[in-house]
């Protein structure tokens, strides 16, 4: 099959999967106990006032004509008015994205500097100091919660030192404030990554370099640097982006986390506070845009594999 | 979305060429106080009323009359006020020349179109039930405001003091929640949601202009990171510190003012007064009289906390100290089970919602009632969502545990429904008493009689009273010690030379 109509049969599954995702999504959402409306007014209101609330949100239409409507605007890009904030939850996301996705590419490149350098150097001498090293850097940060991390750097370099924020983010109008206000979570967040990114770069090396081409390589006369960098690592990367790849839903549930203990404006403490308020629009919203981000990153991680490896270019 | 590459990159090369001093430093005249909870609209008059009115109250909007520090009623937008004889007809003298920060005036008129708003079939303020009690409202000129009640109420003036009864300018109502606007001494800048709210003095203010240029609410819901904000100096107050743990290491420390306060907030184990064995008032004394309050207040809150014996704030002055009522005494509780007809004990399900004092108390009383042979079981119940549905809308419960914030609702007991499930005539008798009340010691005697009934028949277990644990910056003064209502009210507060 020629890879434009495998990508067009990608795209038409994706969609319909979307739609399956929405309507899980949903009733999942719609199925928790609690009422927005008696939440957001209080335990003083009495029932009268509860109703006209939930008329005016709307809340007293039919499950699925509510479930249409949601899922209508998500295709006209109209997601709705977030009950509480009462604002539009697509102004709502836009806002919080620009926290949410600077971090987590801080945090991404941030995972990928440290591991795949240590890595590929664990993997020159298996058992070596640098390896055990990377194995003790690699166990801890697997072991350790990223909320807790970040914790730690709270205490130790913002309490400590001074040197960072304890938490906060003061806009993007603040130039390197702003920055320096993602650092400490971005760490936070990177770290667990960087561990299971060091493990699994260590392996592939070690793998690809008993491999036979490998061999071949040295016994034309290549160098062991220009084997490794010319044949090795290019072939070790498949598993590499696809474990990067896997990660990224690890990544996004860690911002929930990572965000509230630094309590910065992102998606993950809008995901957290619109569940605990049953703000439900944003909440299924935000659910969508996460199984979407996972589902992109799969289709992403598909086509690296083409480009990584020219073998499968041919194939179906 | 603002948020381009070339301003990241001029940000990150500003970055590059500044590299400044890491922590904020606020500038004189600014200060920052730590909310836990982020209103969802910074309109009180609908829905959150609490969280809201922490942000915006006495900052934003104001009422009618106000609630001072100290609890008492204070004229504000209403100058003067009289009441008929008879209790129905209270008529409002209102301050000229006051402005909203939109630009329009406050007059008779926008006080009508805000009471009636609030009073209206499709009215989405949470605390309405307060105000039904009036029925008609006059504005016969742009000073006076009349109001006529249904039946005599001597604690409506203390509910127009209330965040929920702030005056509205009519042509806002549908931008409040967002972009309020009132008649207060600071006027919002900017909401960055999920952060902070920046409010600014408003020049045309019509009292006596505020000390500070800006005050900000920051939004940190975790108290760690609340005391770590207050340690690096971003933040300035913490009002109400939910950790009683992390509050010890302030009380030596002389940069900061560490103050035990008294709140409003009642902790209270409520039973499903309809359910067996719980329909038993001999087996909630038993209860009651299984729990050392004093032990209780020591586990869970360090100790900083005041016993009660009935659902009022000790700090009010028609409390009645109740707790030698039902005393911590395991045998004369077991005695007392026995003679309900439950020698051996009973087993329930004790329904606790997931927050930490609620999750502490139940443990501790989980304790003491295995001491008299009863068995509860702690189920979770996710807070609020959950907790509301399964406990205060359903009554699908057997006991709860809960912290009520409201000032002065000891009212709650005559209501009906309620999560209780209780009902007295001797208890609607005294809150009766209370409305007719013509004088304050009429009052003081309706609400102490209502005390004492709930104070016998025990619909819930009352625990302990919370303090209000405030921690701010020792160069500020004038920051509210108690908390008559859940404020941050910021207009007297400055910073000392």
């Amino acid at each position: 099959m020629p890879p434009l109509k495998k990508f067009s049969r990608q795209i038409a599954g994706l969609v319909l999967l979307l739609a399956v995702t929405s309507l899980v999504i949903f009733l999942a959402i719609e199925a928790a106990p609690g009422d927005p409306a008696q939440i957001m007014l209080g335990t003083n209101a009495q029932a009268d006032t509860v109703a006209a609330l939930r008329a005016e949100l709307g809340l007293d239409r039919p499950l699925m004509v509510r479930y249409l409507a949601w899922l209508g605007g998500v295709f006209t890009g109209d997601l709705g008015t977030s009950y509480t904030y009462g604002t539009p939850v697509a102004e709502l996301i836009g806002e919080r994205l620009r926290v949410t996705l600077p971090l987590t590419a801080m945090a991404t490149l941030l995972a990928v500097a440290i591991s795949l350098p240590l890595g590929v150097w664990a993997a020159q001498r298996p058992n070596g100091p640098v390896d055990t090293l990377a194995s003790v850097f690699s166990q801890f940060g697997i072991a350790v919660p990223n909320f807790w991390i970040g914790l730690l750097l709270i205490l130790g370099l913002a309490l400590g030192l001074g040197w960072f924020p304890t938490g906060g983010f003061p806009g993007w109008g603040a130039g390197w404030l702003a920055v320096q206000a993602l650092i400490l979570p971005a760490v936070a967040l990177a770290l667990p990554q960087a561990a299971v990114l060091t493990r699994v770069t260590r392996a592939a090396v070690i793998e690809v370099t008993n491999e036979d081409f490998v061999r071949t390589a040295r016994a034309k006369g290549l160098t062991r640097n220009r084997a490794l960098w010319r044949h090795t690592v290019p072939n070790a990367l498949l598993p590499v982006v696809t474990m990067l790849g896997l990660q990224i839903p690890f990544l996004i549930s860690g911002a929930v986390l990572v965000e509230n203990v630094f309590t910065l404006p992102g998606i993950g403490t809008l995901a957290y506070s619109a569940l605990s308020q049953r703000d439900l629009i944003v909440v299924q919203n935000v659910v969508l845009l996460f199984a979407i981000v996972v589902m992109v990153v799969n289709v992403i991680v598909d086509a690296l594999y083409v480009l990584l490896d020219p073998r499968l270019r041919g194939r179906a | 979305m603002r948020l381009t590459l070339p301003s990241l990159l001029k940000s990150a090369s500003t970055a590059a060429l500044l590299c400044v001093t890491p922590t904020v430093v606020l500038a004189a005249g600014d200060v920052s106080f730590v909310q836990a909870v982020e209103p969802p609209g910074l309109d009180p008059t609908v829905s959150s009323p609490v969280a809201a009115g922490q942000v915006v109250w006495q900052n934003l909007f104001e009422g009618l009359v106000t609630i001072d520090a100290a609890g008492e009623i204070q004229p504000q937008l209403a100058s003067a006020w009289e009441i008929s004889e008879d209790g129905l007809t209270y008529t409002f003298t209102l301050v000229p020349d006051v402005s909203f920060h939109n630009g329009q005036a406050f007059s008779a008129e926008t006080a009508k179109f805000t009471l009636e708003r609030i009073l209206s079939e499709d009215s989405t303020n949470g605390q309405k039930a307060l105000y039904t009690v009036i029925d008609s409202v006059e504005a016969p000129d742009a000073a006076t405001l009349v109001l006529h009640l249904s039946a005599a109420s001597s604690d409506l003036l203390y509910w127009l003091g209330f965040p929920a009864a702030v005056m509205i300018e009519p042509t806002s109502v549908e931008t409040n929640a967002t972009d309020p606007v009132g008649t207060g001494p600071f006027k919002l800048d900017e909401w960055r949601k999920g952060d902070r709210v920046i409010m600014s003095a408003f020049d045309g203010y019509w009292g006596e202009t505020p000390a500070l240029d800006t005050v900000t609410a920051r939004f940190i819901a975790d108290p760690q990171a609340q005391v770590a904000a207050l340690k690096s100096g971003q933040v300035n107050i913490v009002a109400e510190l939910a950790a009683p743990e992390l509050f010890g290491q302030f009380v030596e420390d002389d940069t900061f003012v560490a103050h035990v306060g008294s709140g409003e907030m009642e902790v209270v184990a409520g039973m499903n007064n309809t359910r067996p064995p719980f329909d038993n008032a001999k087996v909630r004394q038993a209860l009651m009289m299984s729990i050392d309050r004093n032990l209780l207040i020591e586990a869970v809150k360090s100790g900083y906390g005041t016993p009660i014996g009935t659902h009022f704030s000790p700090a009010s002055p028609y409390y009645e100290d109740l707790t030698g009522l039902y005393p911590y005494d395991p045998e004369a509780a077991k005695a007392l089970l026995a003679e309900a007809g439950y020698p051996d004990g009973f087993e329930f399900t004790f329904k606790v919602p997931t927050r930490t004092y609620a999750q502490r108390s139940a443990e501790i009383m989980q304790a003491f009632f295995a001491q008299i042979g009863v068995t509860a079981t702690i189920a979770s119940s996710d807070f609020p969502a959950a907790w509301v549905q399964e406990v205060f809308k359903d009554t699908d419960y057997d006991m709860t545990i809960i912290g009520h914030a409201e000032p002065l609702d000891i009212g709650i007991y005559a209501r009906d429904p309620y999560y209780f499930n209780y009902t007295s005539d001797a208890f609607d008798a005294a809150m009766a008493d209370v409305a007719a009340a013509a004088t304050p010691e009429a009052r003081a005697a309706g609400y102490k009689a209502a005390e004492e009934v709930v104070a016998k028949d025990l619909p819930a277990l009352f625990l302990y009273s919370e303090p209000k644990l405030g921690v701010w910056d020792a160069g500020l003064t004038g920051v509210w010690e108690n908390g008559p209502v859940p404020s941050n009210d910021m207009t007297d507060v400055a910073w000392a030379d």
